[in-house]
């Protein structure tokens, strides 16, 4: 029944945002559909002004474009003086002039306000329940935390975009994931979201778009769900979304760009419908029990690479099919022999941030574990918070003493080692554990090595210099 | 953006399951500003060593296969970044058209808006093509678009599916940004509902 919506049939969250965003329908069920917000950095979007300007096109609707380069920009204090790599300068460059040039809502290098883009919409209300959000960036997944339709788009799509406001769209299918019950002390949203790859694996989103509910969600704070659905793409869904409810609007309320006063109360309203109907329609239900999810970790080169920190390294004849193949060649990128424990597995560096994990309450938590520690002997440490906002409020806590007290290095906000097209890299064989949401071969650096986890297992990974379970941590502090 | 009609060439066997964007074209080579010159680095770090020189089994190094139009894939081609350098690179190289069992919904979208031809196909077919793709450059297969065929090198032939707008776009070489801004009455008209029904977006 996707596709075509019978009126007052049970729809899902999806169907609501999309029917409401739908400006043409054809008969094959392509659909126009309306964009409300389009973010916008540098490394997707120079091809598409271009291509504007050659059409001799304008921006349809500038203000309801965000433009904030995040990818290239260094993050140590020295980047007042300009970014070094000539490529990188060139990029955020033309960010910067198409921004001016088109009118668009910019925030600079230099701008407190700066940071990655996924962090900065929610941040300053950009990002609203029932919108449609896109940005040619995969992550943009991100912002379904909010109820809001938002996924990542091609640099054609951005131009599309760009130029109408709109874009061209097929309805995906409905995924239900619900993941019942509480989770267990020292598990977080990203084991929550790592967990669920784990069991779909990443193409097993494929065509969907994913609506995450249940108690354990639920109980989430707006971060967390921000964490969970970042990941749906690493799932290979289009989207993930969750209804928003009293957390969400309380997330919302007076930040700069929410609406204010009658704007508000219209817009709450509105909100309030935004939820699946009872005997809606899905075509694929996933159910975890919140009690059932450890805190984990990735062995592989693929977010569905996902263990129990308590496991051990996989063999490659415990898969199947093209599996076998992939799994021996991973094994042999990361430098790990099947049957050794988890916890047994010695790292380099360690990095928290990115836009899975590089909001205020994600450095709390990994500054929780780490206070009064200190990095292991050889193990370097990096913390990058996710905006210039996120970095002045963990100042005003203390935050920076505790990371920089335990040998962390307190940086400016970027999304820096995540996919390293700034200075900071893994060098080849070093091993990291990172909070960040690609373990792809050569995404923090060439050679280089990443296991995916929460920032708390990060933290305790790097106090004992190889992976290990947070639970002990918290035990021994308890 | 080029017309895809039919295509008969040398089609490479990748068998690798879920080949990722950053294998398709590593991060460093996302500095660029425009569209092409992206071919030379395609899978970069699976085609070259750090100094520069190929790695000689990696497919499309071997003599065979350097002219190859096709590829044929593993599981889940495309999957991770949204970044359009993939198919731009892909292109560049002389890639029209990539076969596998599935692709990530992002590359794949990409993949039409640059005159790729992406086709699924069941696992029993993915693997007779694999096995024709393996006979090197004296097997040549041939895409049919119009008929929605593909055609081995000795002459078996399998259907597939693409949506119609889409197969419409690429045999006409179409560009959709201008289809829809013959819409722009119905998107203004949208939008003048949208400022009373939600008049804070």
């Amino acid at each position: 029944m996707t596709g075509n919506t019978n009126a007052g049939a049970p729809r899902t969250l999806y169907d609501k945002i999309f029917d409401a965003h739908v400006v043409d329908r054809q008969e094959d069920g392509t659909c126009i559909l309306y964009i409300d917000r389009h973010l916008v950095h540098e490394v997707t979007s120079p091809q598409a002004f271009e291509g504007l300007r050659m059409a001799g096109r304008k921006v349809h609707s500038p203000e309801r474009t965000i433009a904030v380069p995040d990818h290239n920009v260094p993050t140590t204090a020295d980047r007042v003086n300009g970014i070094e790599n000539p490529e990188g300068r060139i990029q955020v460059a033309e960010l910067d002039k198409n921004a001016r040039e088109f009118g668009l809502n910019y925030y600079p290098m230099s701008d407190v306000r700066q940071g990655i883009v996924h962090i900065v919409g929610p941040e300053q209300g950009w990002t609203l329940p029932g919108m449609t959000v896109v940005c040619g960036d995969s992550h943009t997944a991100t912002h379904g935390a909010f109820g809001a339709l938002a996924h990542g788009i091609g640099t054609s799509e951005v131009e599309h975009v760009l130029a109408t406001q709109t874009l061209i769209q097929k309805k995906s299918k409905n995924m239900k994931v619900e993941i019942t019950g509480k989770l267990r002390p020292g598990v977080t949203a990203k084991d929550i979201t790592l967990a669920v790859i784990g069991k779909t694996g990443t193409a097993g989103g494929t065509g969907y778009v994913i609506e995450y509910c249940g108690e354990a969600i639920r109980d989430l704070s707006m971060e967390g769900r921000m964490t969970v659905c970042n990941m749906a793409i690493e799932g290979g869904a289009r989207a993930g979304l969750i209804a928003p409810d009293e957390k969400t609007y309380e997330y919302c309320m007076g930040r700069p760009h929410a609406p204010k006063g009658a704007a508000w109360e219209a817009a709450v309203n509105w909100w309030k419908t935004l939820f699946t109907d009872e005997g809606a329609h899905w075509d694929k239900v996933i159910t975890i029990r919140g009690e059932d999810i450890a805190p984990v970790v990735t062995w592989g080169t693929s977010p569905e690479d996902v263990v129990a920190i308590t496991d051990k390294v996989p063999a490659p004849e415990d898969f199947e099919g093209g599996k076998v193949e992939a799994a021996r060649r991973s094994l042999d990128y990361m430098g790990l022999k099947p049957g050794t424990p988890l916890n047994e597995v010695k790292i380099d560096a360690v990095f928290i941030g990115s836009c899975t994990n590089g909001r205020i309450e994600d450095l709390r938590a990994a500054a929780g574990i780490l206070k009064g520690k200190h990095l292991a002997d050889g193990v370097r440490g990096m913390v990058v918070p996710g905006s210039g906002l996120v970095r002045l409020q963990a100042e005003e806590e203390g935050l920076d003493k505790i990371f920089t007290d335990a040998g962390f290095e307190w940086r400016l906000a970027g999304c820096s080692m995540c996919l390293g097209m700034n200075p900071d890299q893994l060098a080849p064989g070093e091993r990291c554990a990172a909070t960040s949401n690609r373990n792809f071969e050569g995404r923090m650096g060439r050679g280089g090595r990443t296991h995916l986890m929460s920032p708390v297992m990060a933290a305790a990974a790097g106090i004992a210099g190889h992976l290990t379970d947070v639970r002990e941590v918290i035990a021994e502090t308890v | 953006m080029d017309k895809f009609t039919t295509l008969t060439g040398i089609a490479a066997p990748m068998p690798l399951v879920n080949i990722d964007t950053d294998m398709i074209i590593p991060k460093q080579f996302l500095k660029t500003i425009h569209r092409s010159g992206l071919g030379k680095n395609l899978f970069d770090e699976m085609r070259f060593n750090p100094d520069g020189s190929e790695i000689a089994d990696f497919v499309l190094n071997q003599p065979a296969y350097r002219d190859s139009q096709i590829i044929v894939a593993g599981d889940n081609f495309g999957c991770g970044s949204s970044r359009e350098h993939a198919p731009w690179a892909l292109l560049d190289f002389g890639i029209r058209c990539v076969i596998s069992t599935s692709f990530a919904d992002i590359f794949y979208n990409n993949c039409f808006k640059n005159g790729i031809l992406p086709i699924v196909m069941p696992k029993e077919v993915v693997d007779v093509l694999m096995e024709d793709a393996g006979k090197g450059a004296n097997a040549r297969v041939t895409v049919d678009l119009e008929n929605q065929t593909v055609t081995t090198s000795d002459g078996q032939s399998f259907a597939f599916e693409v949506d119609p707008f889409r197969k419409h776009c690429l045999l006409n070489g179409l560009d959709d940004i201008g289809l829809t801004m013959e819409k722009a009455p119905v998107i203004a008209s949208y939008e003048t509902q949208m400022a009373q029904s939600r008049p804070w977006v």
